[in-house]
């Protein structure tokens, strides 16, 4: 039987319209065989949690540059501990100061992916995460 | 070149030295392909023989002549040097204030507003969505008062200054003036742009808040409101930079642009204004990138399309509708995090691109900004840049240097080519505002967005320090703290501005602005009775939200 390909969200957290990097990394996760829903901008965090879920993703990629990260990513974090969703993997990808890197790996997230980083390394950290299941 | 035998024999010794070449690449083949991104094959050498038929005044002409190919005015920077304008803005408006003040000490000739994104988007620093984005990108600015404090002692008849805004653009424009008007400056005494630039939102920037139709209403109201009460005030900055940061080639960046350039000429043209009444206030934005030689050729290229396209197309008969006047930003999506000093070689080549291609002002990136918002001292070093390109090297001495190079002739004349190209591709969809619709702008950026990334992972593109010459460990750079008590702040003070205003009066001026919006009146003074009254930016978008509604981003991957 065929494995089912990973479903990965890709989101816009936050009023940042800064979605080249987002969209890239879109791009190749698809060309890499698993399933992107790509949410556009201006999501709140509430709205990723949700569309997560209702999609049913085993990883959530968020890109944030406009600064915001420390108050917009610990509620993503939060509701989906509140909903028992451990499974779900979330990694980040901007600018992100190197302590709040810190704090962020320390609450929940996998990994941050910072300016420079390759497709590639996000292609092959998602599947070593997800791992069995891909 | 217009020496028949002298060219045979040159075609001669041309193939002789052909042959030697083949021979010799046959053996030690070269080190890759060179190509632009446009796809262009870049020759081993440019020559008079590609030039043949090249007619000098048409294509050329003196400097401040038509089309303007080697620049708009006839002693370029022997007259006046470009304005050195940095883009600044942070925290709250007593901050940004302090950080004007410093640079205008330092030898700034001109101010550049960088507004936080609730102010972008139309929302007051208290709306939930403003949540941890107060402050941030930009300054906060959510009523008059803070406009007031953002200017204070700053002599607003002297600089010009310029605004990175662009859906609420009316309201942030109708705040400057009524500082002005406070502090006893002339209207027409006033410098200035705001970047009014709504359809590039849509395909790039993503600060867009109402629908395109609705927007252009907006931006023609201010280029007809401006060309009467500010007659020095740039209306629009038609901007490629932000289509080039999301990824476009320097040919879709010319074409695009120049694309959204004719729909604003098109809707002012059909709101009968005349083209030579509001043209001469178009000015542009573009972006200085990495392929020196490219760039220097595309800011040339721009300013004959869009001479020829005045002319022509639209048939304007001043000349400085024609003109295309332009700002550059160099490439922020071109620095690194990894060793961030080497950013300043970075900004520096392409700064010089901006100044041999003709640019009237410019701001240079710091080097610390794919990590943070810039650090003074990292700013500091940015402006010096741009003096030293100013005083030292001598390229201000002479108009448009690089005119006759074949290679840069060449260039020009193919991306005008290119980029006309893409504009007859987007007059038969039905103009920039249904290719956008259509979503064919999105996906050409991204398909070139997406190649550029793939060609850094095959190394095929080399970034120093990130795919080659790495360094382990990286140095440490003291970079910008933000104050966390910013927001705090800034809600606080809107707070008491929303309790210590006439709130009838208020009132009427929101209503007033709810009945002009259904209408067909021109908005802008309506909203400037709204800020005057000290409505907020929040109320004024709100109200005009009400009626015209909100765009919904369509996403084509």
């Amino acid at each position: 039987m065929a494995e089912k390909p990973v479903r990965v969200l890709v989101g816009k957290v936050g009023l940042d319209g800064h979605d080249r990097g987002a969209k890239v990394v879109a791009q190749a996760l698809r060309d890499a065989g698993m399933e992107v829903i790509y949410t556009g901008l201006r999501q709140t965090p509430e709205q990723i949690v949700e569309t997560a879920l209702q999609e049913d993703v085993q990883v959530i990629g968020l890109s944030i540059l406009s600064g915001a990260h420390m108050q917009l990513l610990p509620p993503v974090l939060e509701m989906l501990r509140e909903q028992e969703s451990h499974d779900i993997i979330v990694i980040v990808g901007g600018i992100i100061p190197k302590e709040d890197v810190v704090y962020l790996k320390e609450n929940g997230v996998a990994e941050v992916f910072s300016p420079g980083s390759s497709t590639e390394e996000i292609v092959e950290f998602i599947k070593q995460k997800v791992g069995g299941n891909y | 070149m217009n020496d028949k035998n002298n060219r045979e024999e040159m075609s001669r010794a041309k193939q002789a030295w052909e042959d030697k070449v083949n021979k010799a690449t046959g053996k030690y083949p070269e080190r890759k392909e060179f190509k632009l991104d446009s796809g262009l094959e870049v020759k081993t050498v440019y020559d008079p023989l590609n030039m043949e038929g090249f007619d000098y005044l048409e294509q050329l002409n003196w400097p401040g002549e038509y089309p303007f190919t080697r620049g708009i005015q006839p002693t370029m920077y022997r007259g006046r040097l470009w304005t050195m304008r940095q883009y600044a803005g942070f925290g709250s408006a007593e901050e940004t204030n302090e950080r004007f003040r410093y640079l205008l000490d330092q030898g700034q000739t001109g101010l550049s507003v960088a507004f936080d994104l609730p102010t972008q988007i139309g929302y007051d620093s208290d709306h939930p969505l403003a949540r941890g984005e107060v402050g941030k990108v930009g300054v906060a600015v959510d009523s008059l008062a803070d406009m007031e404090i953002l200017m204070d002692e700053i002599p607003l008849e002297q600089v010009s200054t310029s605004m990175t805004i662009n859906a609420p653009a009316a309201v942030l424009l109708a705040m400057y003036m009524a500082v002005a008007e406070k502090q006893g400056i002339p209207k027409e005494e006033l410098k200035g742009t705001i970047q009014n630039d709504i359809l590039k939102e849509y395909v790039a920037r993503g600060t867009y808040i109402f629908p395109p139709r609705e927007s252009m209403r907006l931006v023609i109201d201010i280029f007809d409101f401006a060309g009467e009460k500010i007659p020095n005030w740039n209306t629009i900055s038609i901007s490629g930079y932000h289509i080039r940061e999301a990824g476009s080639t320097a040919v879709q960046e010319v074409a695009f642009t120049l694309g959204n350039a004719i729909a604003y000429v098109e809707a002012a043209r059909e709101a009968g204004l005349e083209v030579d009444r509001f043209a001469p206030r178009l000015s542009f934005f573009f972006n200085a990138h990495s392929n020196f030689f490219e760039e220097v050729a595309k800011f040339r290229a721009a300013r004959r399309i869009w001479a020829r396209l005045m002319k022509d197309r639209f048939g304007a008969k001043n000349p400085r509708s024609m003109m295309l006047r332009f700002h550059t930003q160099t490439a922020g999506c071109t620095l690194t995090a990894q060793q961030p000093d080497v950013n300043l070689m970075r900004v520096a080549f392409q700064a010089l691109s901006a100044v041999l291609g003709g640019t009237q002002s410019l701001h240079t990136n710091s080097r610390d900004e794919a990590l943070a918002l810039p650090s003074e001292q990292s700013v500091l070093l940015a402006l010096r840049t741009q003096q030293v390109i100013a005083h030292e090297i001598g390229v201000t001495d002479t108009a448009d240097p690089l005119g006759g190079s074949y290679y840069i002739e060449e260039l020009t004349d193919h991306i005008e080519r290119e980029a006309n190209r893409y504009l007859e591709k987007i007059d038969e969809i039905g103009g920039a505002v249904k290719a956008i619709e259509a979503g064919f702008i999105q996906q050409e950026i991204q398909a070139s967005a997406y190649r550029y990334q793939k060609e850094i992972e095959e190394q095929k593109r080399i970034v120093v320090g990130v795919n080659r010459y790495n360094e382990s460990g990286e140095q440490p750079i003291d970079l910008l703290k933000m104050d966390p008590a910013t927001s705090r702040r800034q809600i606080e003070r809107l707070k008491e501005v929303r309790l210590s205003r006439n709130q009838g009066e208020v009132a009427t001026a929101l209503q007033d602005l709810r009945k002009a919006a259904q209408g067909e009146d021109n908005l802008m003074p309506y909203i400037l009775a709204a800020v005057k009254a000290y409505a907020t930016l929040g109320e004024i978008c709100g109200a005009l939200r009400d009626v015209f509604g909100e765009y919904q981003q369509h996403v084509h991957l």
